[in-house]
């Protein structure tokens, strides 16, 4: 996480639910209740600890847990090696949970974008690939 | 425009409506009809996709005496071809899952 390039973007997520931290540090750390959220994984609460995060069309992410604290933080790599190394997507995602009054508001932060990054996962996320492909070239042409 | 990503996505996950729309920008402008024909749904199946397209930003109409004609507009889809506009939806879409798992686990 030291790497923080100043070319990269982040894309951010907040939401407050109406529950405790500790039942939401549940479903982000308890790989049957992460399945039924997120994705299907072999995810444990250790620093250092690597698994995958397999989706349901065969993509899987390269994950590994970088931080940890439980009931407020957690952050691991979420990364997708590419064949061609353009579409190579090195993130980091982070989860913040602070407790309110009436819950828990949740900050989802994924950091590591580079702006001239190119997208597989999305494609691959809805078997869209050849789709996005014909209609990156519409987009270039109506520019 | 955040709000528009999510409909972008949710109108595109349908393989019908993805290619009407993939015809539009192929074809250029085009009827009802015309759409209808060689597309193996009926006609009121093709204006209820075309009304979500519209509303999505994806398509636009004009009317022609008593034809409506629709054109794709591709810039609607900028989101997503770009990352960031994906990972934004996506990370919202799984959120609304998080709050369903939330309600359904025991306290």
């Amino acid at each position: 996480m030291s790497e923080t390039s100043a070319d990269t973007r982040s894309v951010v997520v907040e939401r407050e639910f109406p529950y405790a931290p500790e039942k939401l540090w549940r479903a982000l750390t308890q790989p049957h209740l992460i399945e039924e959220w997120l994705m299907k994984s072999d995810f444990e609460p250790v620093v250092g600890h690597r698994f995958n995060l397999r989706g349901d069309w065969g993509g899987m992410l390269d994950c590994e847990v970088l931080a940890l604290d439980p009931h407020k933080m957690l952050s691991y790599t979420w990364n997708h090696a590419h064949a061609d190394a353009a579409f190579n997507l090195n993130s980091v995602v982070t989860f913040t949970l602070t407790p309110t009054a009436t819950g828990t508001h949740l900050r989802m932060e994924q950091s590591g974008f580079r702006p001239d990054q190119k997208q597989a996962f999305g494609g691959a996320r809805f078997g869209w690939e050849k789709f996005l492909a014909n209609l990156e070239q519409v987009l270039a042409r109506t520019d | 425009m955040q709000p528009r990503t999510d409909h972008v996505f949710k109108s595109l996950s349908d393989p019908t409506r993805r290619s009407l729309f993939e015809r539009l920008c192929r074809e250029g402008e085009l009827t009802v009809w015309e759409l209808t024909e060689d597309s193996g749904v009926s006609q009121p199946a093709v204006s209820k996709h075309l009304g979500q397209l519209k509303s999505a930003g994806l398509v636009r109409d004009r009317r022609h005496g008593r034809e409506t004609h629709y054109s794709a507009e591709p810039k609607a889809l900028k989101p997503l071809v770009d990352w960031l506009g994906f990972y934004a939806a996506f990370w919202r879409q799984k959120f609304d899952a998080l709050e369903d798992l939330l309600r359904r686990m025991d306290q």
